[in-house]
């Protein structure tokens, strides 16, 4: 079992016992569904909406050499500096680069999943630069020096209580209890860094070829600030977001808003083309955009899951799933947690290392059903399995199952085994889920019922 | 220039094989591809009435619904005086707004100090603006949103930075949905679009505390839209 597999194992045994945390979770959540719920009924059709995305996002995705191409020479035809990064590390070093030469002395931050997955901020600030998360909820995570703990909501695992704790620990600022006055302190204080900031670093939500721009939905404005008052703007986006044309946003903006928060659309959705253009009173002097693959053709290269790069990242997955709303984000160890994440984590971070989430799933498809473009998650956790095993196969249960087929194939071996069963179980009974009871790993958390006394077989031959 | 080809390369090598189509649950690649996706989204996305007065009974109820104000006037004059009845009842000390027809027109007689943004200005200077001006590109009515750009709505800052965004706006920029709004952008704009191109629904926003709605996140607290 790999270190990763192990500490999951031990978090999850934690957490699902943990009443508290699961509390909370299914407090931040409740509303969560039935707004969407009644979004998604306001829609003239829903799945005819998912198929006809599912549809855009597989033409976008299997051109993506042409869309990538258009979108990076449209955006650099009007002033935009385009970069290309194969690798995590390579991102970051760019970025620190234009830090650098921009001799920054203060960088806003609107939440962006790229960055946390290359760790961007721990790089800046090793290189010595202060970065602030303009989120309000990343803005909480980060000062508890904490990954987000969900993609669309970071602090919902903290209580007003805990947050005002902090607020007194880290601004200094009086306690309360009402989220409205939080949110005011946190107002103030990202304010004065707003003004003070000579970088901008943004994520995207998608990049449209057509016209080459980059959409960022968000609620709060801060994205929007960020990209109005620093003089040099930085946007980093997976080479995935691609979509082929302007309208196409006519469809995904509402589905992402109504997937991920049950709202008709987020506060902003923004468009960016370029810096400043002449004519423009204010904005960026310098834009510059950042496109990281960072094992995402890796992914491509698998035909039979490529749909996952599919992934609006609206969070919907994960907000429906039974296991993450047992032992919640942090468990995961990863960026992307939930379902969506289980599917891409071992494909970016190595399959080996994170099959085990494959197996951290119940298949019930209820991840697959809510997808607004309609990635076949539950089918692609089944998949992975398959691929991980053939990859390195576990003796043992190679072993299991060829005597089992040897025992099943024969009718003597196979009645002679039911007789057995019959009399071994009430003897496996005492040892069951201990050191000593060779299916632990299956007996420990699960009952076998017990088996009948009369097969169906015998019970026929008596009714004859 | 190296690293863009060896991502290209990447991605060309990769899509050798071909996905299975959406919806087919791992079904048999089709060949050859299938026709692009039919584009128009609106059958799909919520109905929204035939009649521009439909588009704005729906746009007063999103608007309401979303907590911005939206008042839908008769003449400039009435506009005139929704502006001054909202500087007495707020206390604004300053504006700031860009030139337009209307804001052009009307701003000048709220009486207080304008700083204009369509000009070079002063960050701190809008900073202590208690409302900002401006004119939009579109009403939606399908979302209750507001269509701003930089060109046509003084800048990138000042729908966003002050306290109360205010729009001021004409009837006939009232279209029905959001795959209209995308065609209006592309006439009225293509190619050579602004740098920036925003659909505001509502007033700043966040949940991110317990999922508790507090308006004025980072941006305006209060959203008024004025029609005529």
């Amino acid at each position: 079992m790999s270190a990763f597999a192990s500490q999951f194992k031990r978090q999850a045994r934690i957490l699902t016992r943990d009443l508290r945390h699961r509390q909370l979770i299914r407090t931040a959540l409740r509303n969560y569904e039935i707004a969407r719920d009644q979004r998604m009924a306001a829609f003239q059709d829903w799945q005819m909406a998912r198929q006809a995305a599912a549809e855009m996002k597989w033409e976008a995705v299997n051109h993506l050499d042409q869309h990538l191409a258009e979108f990076a020479d449209k955006l650099a035809a009007r002033g935009t500096k385009i970069h290309w990064a194969s690798t995590g590390a390579q991102a970051r070093d760019l970025i620190v680069g234009i830090v650098r030469e921009k001799q920054a002395r203060s960088i806003v931050k609107s939440k962006a999943m790229t960055a946390e997955e290359i760790h961007l901020n721990d790089a800046l600030e090793q290189a010595g630069f202060n970065v602030v998360e303009s989120d309000l909820g990343e803005f909480i995570v980060q000062l508890r020096r904490e990954p987000p703990y969900h993609i669309v909501f970071p602090a919902m695992h903290l209580t007003r209580g805990e947050i005002s704790e902090l607020f007194l620990r880290k601004l200094g600022s009086a306690p309360t209890d009402s989220p409205e006055e939080l949110t005011m302190i946190a107002r103030r204080v990202l304010r004065e860094k707003y003004i003070a900031a000579d970088v901008g670093i943004t994520g995207a939500n998608f990049a449209i070829a057509e016209t080459g721009m980059v959409s960022i939905t968000e609620n709060e404005g801060n994205a929007r600030l960020t990209a109005a008052l620093p003089k040099t703007m930085i946007t980093l986006l997976g080479i995935e977001k691609i979509l082929p044309r302007l309208k196409d946003l006519a469809l995904f903006l509402p589905m992402l808003a109504t997937a991920g928060a049950g709202q008709p659309l987020s506060g902003y959705n923004t468009l960016y083309g370029g810096p400043r253009q002449p004519g423009e009173p204010d904005g960026p002097e310098e834009f510059h955009v950042v496109l990281l693959d960072n094992h995402r053709t890796q992914l491509l290269a698998d035909a039979e899951q490529r749909d996952a790069l599919h992934c609006i990242r609206c969070g919907a997955c994960l907000n429906v799933c039974p296991i993450f709303r047992n032992i919640g984000g942090q468990a995961y160890g990863t960026t992307y947690s939930g379902p969506i994440g289980s599917v891409i984590t071992p494909h970016l971070r190595g399959l080996q290392d994170w099959k085990h989430l494959s197996f951290a799933s119940s298949l019930c498809g209820a991840c697959t059903d809510a997808c607004p473009v309609k990635i076949e998650l539950h089918h692609h956790l089944l998949q992975s399995r398959r691929n991980a095993s053939e990859q390195k196969p576990s003796l043992f249960e190679r072993f299991a199952h060829r005597a089992f087929a040897a025992i099943a194939n024969r009718p003597v071996g196979w009645s002679l085994g039911k007789k057995l069963v019959r009399l071994a179980q009430p003897l496996q009974r005492p040892l069951k889920g201990t050191g000593l009871d060779p299916a632990r790993a299956w007996t420990k958390t699960r009952d076998l019922p017990p088996i009948a006394r009369e097969t169906f077989k015998d019970w026929w031959k008596k009714r004859q | 220039m190296n690293e863009r080809e060896n991502i290209l390369a990447r991605v060309r090598e990769a899509l050798k094989t071909l996905a299975p189509p959406p919806g087919s649950r791992g079904g048999i690649p089709a060949h050859p591809l299938p026709p692009p996706p039919v584009a128009d989204a609106r059958q799909w996305l919520p109905a929204v009435g035939n009649t521009p007065n439909d588009w704005a009974v729906l746009f007063g109820k999103n608007a309401a619904d979303l907590k911005a104000n939206f008042e839908l006037l008769n003449s400039a004059d009435e506009m005139r005086r929704a502006l001054l009845r909202l500087r007495d009842a707020e206390g604004w000390k300053r504006a700031a707004c860009h030139s337009g027809r209307l804001t052009g027109a009307l701003c000048p007689m709220l009486d207080i100090p304008l700083l204009r943004t369509d000009q070079p200005y002063d960050i701190h200077a809008l900073e202590a603006c208690n409302v900002g001006i401006s004119e939009c590109d579109a009403l939606i009515a399908q979302t209750g949103s507001v269509l701003v750009t930089c060109r046509s709505a003084g800048g990138r800052a000042l729908s966003v930075l002050p306290p109360h965004h205010v729009v001021l706006a004409q009837r006939d920029q009232l279209v029905p949905d959001l795959p209209a709004a995308f065609a209006l952008v592309k006439k009225k704009y293509a190619p050579d679009y602004p740098s920036m191109i925003s659909f505001i629904t509502g007033p700043s926003r966040t949940g991110d505390i317990e999922r508790v709605l507090v308006l004025g996140a980072h941006g305006p607290r209060q959203l008024t839209i004025l029609c005529i």
